[in-house]
Order: structure tokens, then sequence, then C-alpha cells
């Protein structure tokens, strides 16, 4: 598990990026955490800079959707989708299992 | 027979029509026309990743495996060369015609040529992908690029022809290049990007020739200078390919003449994307952008037009993007040329900075240079204060 930061420093409509050899992008939705691939698979662009609405984040660069529950296209004009990463919380942390895909909010 | 609808342009624009009639829940025929040989593939990429041959065709193709649904029958390689007003017919060159009961044009834009510069070899446009293969084989056996027009398009093949070890000169008429987009003081910090990676800017420097017999050998400068290139890439801005129409009825101006919706003065014709001249109420005039976003965009509410609606039109909240020398340069507004630009976060002389403009004090537009979380959340800011306002 990669340790992401404490839960109080990813705010309820905050995203934080986790840098590797494929960073993850790590987003808080209403206090239920997800992780997904941080670039968007259209261009390259972090999705952790994006815009979070709801259970999607808006690519910043090109405006491509993606569930945030899935990792499934929701807006062109991306064509794949990202994969998604499972998020444990554990005694105020964020951690994520890289490569293990989320079979919900953590 | 079942209701025809003719998409003229298999861009971008063209594609997002096609797609928007589908969403919109149309289910005639539609017929897709392009000149190009090739499906609806990405221009953006043209002059950065692709042109880097780090892109493939397949990278850059618009079309996702959800279109195969969309039934659409291609007419590509014909080129239309007029429209029937009365009957709605669209005539291509190869003496075929559509008949359709709505056309939407998107036949896009095409890039400015050098007078002068026909016929020469290793002179360059960039605007199809053809002509980004042509210039990429081109850049592969060169070692001095010489690049006539520092705007967007310019600044990103500069940029990438740098990455690939060219000696690399780019030559301006303006005294400040991209002080139309940006404003002088912003395009000047932009422009500082050229010397930080080692490519040379003249700027307020005219272009009198290009001199060569076969292939280019140089381009000769105002003052009589010869710049030795082995490449010319010319990026001196678009034309809108609305001549096929001049015949047609279709009210022309600097592009097809629409109202905010889309419409023409021709019933059952709309028009979308770089060849549209789109009626702007805050502006108060027609307004031609050939920005990316608006050719995504806009065909939505050109379609919902030509299907009967006349829902107010929204008040899109223009916006591009450039990627130069590794920097992302954002823009989202409307300027005007008394509106006063202040750096609100990070430094012009770390690369990262946002900027706002003011009129009156409220915030119309934004640029930033990588700073992309926080521009979205401007851009975001633009668009909701818009969307009040209207």
């Amino acid at each position: 598990m990669i340790p992401v930061c404490p839960t109080t420093a990813l705010p309820p409509g905050e995203a934080i990026r986790v840098d590797g050899e494929e960073p993850i992008a790590v987003f808080n939705v209403d206090g239920d955490f997800y992780a997904i691939d941080d670039t968007c698979t259209h261009q390259d662009a972090s999705l952790a800079d994006g815009w979070i609405d709801g259970c999607a984040v808006e690519c910043p660069l090109h405006a491509s959707c993606f569930d945030l529950r899935t990792g499934k296209v929701s807006g062109p004009p991306a064509k794949t989708p990202v994969r998604t990463h499972r998020v444990v919380v554990q005694d105020g942390m964020v951690y994520v299992e890289a490569g293990i895909a989320a079979d919900g909010a953590a | 027979m079942s209701p025809t609808v003719a998409v003229v342009g298999a861009s971008l624009a063209g594609l997002s029509a096609a797609r928007a009639l589908r969403n919109q829940c149309y289910d005639g025929r539609i017929v897709v026309i392009g000149d190009e040989e090739h499906l609806p593939y990405d221009r953006p990429p043209l002059s950065k990743d692709f042109l880097a041959g780090t892109a493939s065709l397949e990278d850059i193709a618009l079309s996702s495996p959800d279109d195969a649904d969309l039934g659409l029958e291609w007419r590509l390689g014909t080129t239309a060369v007029g429209l029937d007003h009365l009957s709605r017919s669209v005539l291509l060159r190869d003496g075929s015609e559509v008949e359709a009961d709505g056309v939407v044009l998107a036949t896009g834009a095409r890039a400015r040529r050098l007078p002068g510069g026909e016929g020469l070899d290793g002179v360059h446009a960039l605007r199809s992908l053809d002509d980004a293969i042509a210039l990429r084989e081109d850049l592969a056996a060169a070692e001095r690029l010489v690049v006539i027009g520092a705007g967007f398009i310019g600044a990103e093949v500069a940029s990438t022809a740098r990455k690939l070890g060219l000696d690399v000169t780019v030559v301006e008429t303006q005294p400040v290049p991209l002080a139309g987009p940006l404003g002088p003081d912003m395009g000047a910090v932009c422009a500082e990007l050229h010397a930080d990676h080692g490519t040379r800017l003249l700027t307020g420097t005219g272009v009198a020739g290009l001199i060569g017999t076969d292939r280019v050998e140089a381009v000769e400068l105002t003052d009589g200078t010869p710049l030795p290139a082995d490449v010319v890439l010319v990026g001196i801005g678009a034309t809108p390919n609305i001549e096929w129409l001049v015949d047609s009825g279709v009210a022309l101006g600097n592009g097809v003449l629409t109202d905010a919706r889309g419409a023409t003065n021709i019933p059952g014709v709309v028009a979308v994307g770089d060849c549209a001249a789109t009626w702007s109420t805050s502006a108060e005039r027609h307004v031609r952008i050939e920005h990316w976003t608006n050719a995504l965009e806009q065909p939505a509410t050109a379609v919902a037009t030509l299907l009967g609606s006349a829902d107010p039109a929204p008040s899109p909240v223009p916006y591009f993007w450039s990627d130069q020398y590794g920097a992302r340069i954002q823009f989202a507004g409307s300027r005007r040329e008394t509106d006063v630009a202040r750096v609100v976060e990070g430094s012009c002389a770390d690369r990262s900075f946002l900027v706002l403009y003011e009129r009156d004090g409220e915030p119309v537009a934004v640029l930033g240079m990588n700073q992309p979380r926080l521009f979205t959340r401007w851009r975001r800011q633009l668009r909701s204060s818009v969307a009040a306002l209207s």
C-alpha cells in the first residue's frame, strides 16, 4: 500500500497526485475517497488538477470526463477509460493499493 | 424516404454535429462529407506530439468505438463545391449531389499561404494530417528551420523542432508576438519561452520573400538579411473555407454568418466551427472563433436549431491552450485591449503564473502558465458569472 496523506490533508472536493511510474490521482468526494490513473487517456494532462463534479472529474485540458467510481469515460474527447485503484483509509491515513481495481468508495 | 442531414466537413465540428444529432434523438440519415481521405482526427497534436513522432495516427483519431452506433454515411475524399439553397442539395466535386433536409456547414479553415511560396520544396504550412506528415519528413533531414509567424502554431512547431535538435529562428512582423490574444505584456512574457529554449526570435521584422530555385535556401527579411533555412514553416493564420458557398445565397462575411444559435439566413442550413462567424451578443458583432473547444461545443446548439429548438443560445466562455517547450499555456474569457492584466499567483520569471484580466474591477479573462488547477477554477468561475449575466 502506498501512503498518500492524512485524511485531514485531503478535504472534500480536493484531489492529490501520487507521483510514481504511473501517477495516481486520489479524490475526496464528500468524504468518500477514490483513486484513478492521474494521466488523462486523451492527451497529457493531470486529472488531479481537474474539476470534480459529483462523482466525475473533468480533465483540466479538454474537459474529458471520467467516472471516479469506474474510471469510465462519461464525456468526450477521451475514448478509453482510466484504471481505478483501491483506496484504504486506516488510522486517519489514506493509502492506495496501486493496480488493484476499486470496487467502490473507501 | 427518411430525412437526411448533410454535414459538410469531417473534422471536430462535423463529427460533433453528427454526434449531437443522435444525442438529440434525430434518427434520420446523416451523410458526412469530408474533403480529406482521413476519418476525423484531432488537429492540435499535429504541431506537437504527432509532429515529434510520439503520437500515432491511431492516438489522434477522434472517433471512439461508440461512434460506430451513430450510423453515419461517410463521403470522404470528396470536396463540396456548391449548395443549392432551394433543394438544399450539396454538390460534390465528383459530380454527384447529396439532397438533404438539413445542412450543417463545418468546412473549417485553411492555412494562409505566403505569396510567392508556392512550388518551392521545403516550404510548409500546417493544418492537415498530410501537412504534418510532410513537415515531419522534411524536419527529419533538416538542420535549420525558419518559422514565419510567432503565433501559437509557429511557436509550437518551433518548440517541437528544438526538441528534435534543429536550429530554429522565428520571424514575427509584429513588435510583440501573441499581443492580439493575450495583450502585449503577457504576449511578451509567453514569447520569452523561445529564448529560454534556444530559439532565436526576431520581432518587428517582415519577410520580403523566399530564396531558392527548386528548394528553399533562405528567407529574405525586409532589411535584406537572408536567413538560411532547410525548411520553412509559414504560420500566418487561417482563412475560412467558404468560397464554395459564394453562389449559394448563404450570407457570408469573415465566415458563414449565423445568429447566436448557428442559423444562417437560409432555413435548414446552420454553420459551426472555424468556418462560422457567429453573432455574439456580448461583442455585438459576428465572431469567428478558431478554437478547438468551440468546434467541440458549438455544434450542439446549432443542431438543436436545425431540429427546431428556439431555446436561448448558451454564452460560452472561449477557451484555448497551447503547449510550448514543456510549458502549458491556457486562456479563457474575452479580452479587450483596455482590460488590465494582473498577476494573482506565481511569477512570470518562474514561468508559472496566473493572470486575471479585469474590466471595471471584474475578472473577464484568465491566463495561466503551468497553473492548470488554479486556471480550471477561474475558468469555471468565469463560466458561472457569464451564465448568471445572460
